[in-house]
């Protein structure tokens, strides 16, 4: 039997221009995650998005199977020509994640979204 | 039915059945901590191993159950956590605990990935008779403050 839980229905998935800013927030299902993982990819392949910013600031844990939608929606986004910054990631969870042995390489991060953006629009400055 | 241990209160049981249930089980594992007085590290590491192991139990498992029990031993406060599934069982638990193994299409650091998090970490399992695992954590004792020189 399911428990109902305080939280969100969805995942808010912002277009800043040509970048879209995907605000994940406190417990996120798996299922939650799948849509996202969903979503993100046909906003990418139906609009012009060139840059994809994850920001996980408001994530208290980051376990094996959201690492892993993480790292495939920064894949995906690769392949349909689209950069992914993962941003803001809280050191305890940093800690967890170089402990259980998840270290996402390959992703590229930035301490917050200012500094995401900034990475994706190297062109402005 | 065995005899409570001094020191030890009631386990909080719940269902691992859906998604959702394993959202609950981290939110519960999340309180304990917090009650218990684990760091925020601490708390992160308990959070993100029981929802390894969570998830072991409804994916491999087909479902089961999580026994949340707060310890205290002599003033040493801990948190143990059991999860327990009646499915196949692991067939070999040596390499079910190798980093990157997987049977179930994930990344493979589930078992061993959840033991580097905790500080006991057991596993009670065989072929058609399901899986327990067991891992527990104790707060760690904030050293004493030098108070002479």
């Amino acid at each position: 039997m399911s428990q109902p839980l305080p939280g969100q229905a969805q995942v808010p998935v912002l277009a800043l221009g040509d970048t879209l800013l995907v605000s994940l927030q406190g417990e996120l299902h798996d299922g939650m995650a799948e849509q996202l993982q969903h979503d993100i990819s046909s906003r990418i392949a139906t609009s012009r998005v060139t840059g994809v910013v994850l920001d996980i600031s408001g994530v208290e844990i980051v376990d094996s199977f959201l690492g892993r939608v993480l790292a495939e929606i920064a894949s995906t986004a690769r392949l349909l020509a689209a950069r992914t910054v993962l941003a803001g990631m809280r050191p305890a969870v940093a800690i967890t994640l170089v402990e259980l042995g998840l270290t996402l390489h390959g992703l590229t991060t930035a301490l917050d979204v200012d500094r995401a953006l900034e990475l994706l629009s190297p062109e402005e400055k | 039915m065995m005899p409570a241990s001094s020191g030890q209160a009631c386990s909080t049981c719940l269902p691992i059945g859906s998604d959702g249930d394993l959202a609950y089980v981290r939110q519960q594992v999340r309180q304990y901590a917090a009650q218990l007085g684990f760091g925020l590290v601490q708390q992160t590491k308990l959070v993100t191993a029981a929802s390894e192991l969570a998830r072991n139990t409804l994916v491999h498992g087909g479902g089961g159950r999580a026994e949340i029990t707060p310890l205290d031993h002599g003033g040493a406060r801990g948190l143990r956590m059991r999860f327990i599934d009646e499915g196949p069982g692991i067939r070999d638990l040596d390499l079910a605990m190798t980093d990157g193994y997987t049977s179930g299409g994930g990344l493979g650091l589930g078992l061993s990935g959840a033991k580097r998090l905790v500080q006991e970490f057991a596993v009670d399992t065989a072929p058609g008779r399901g899986t327990t695992v067991t891992a527990l954590a104790w707060v760690t004792p904030v050293p004493p403050s030098r108070t002479r020189v």
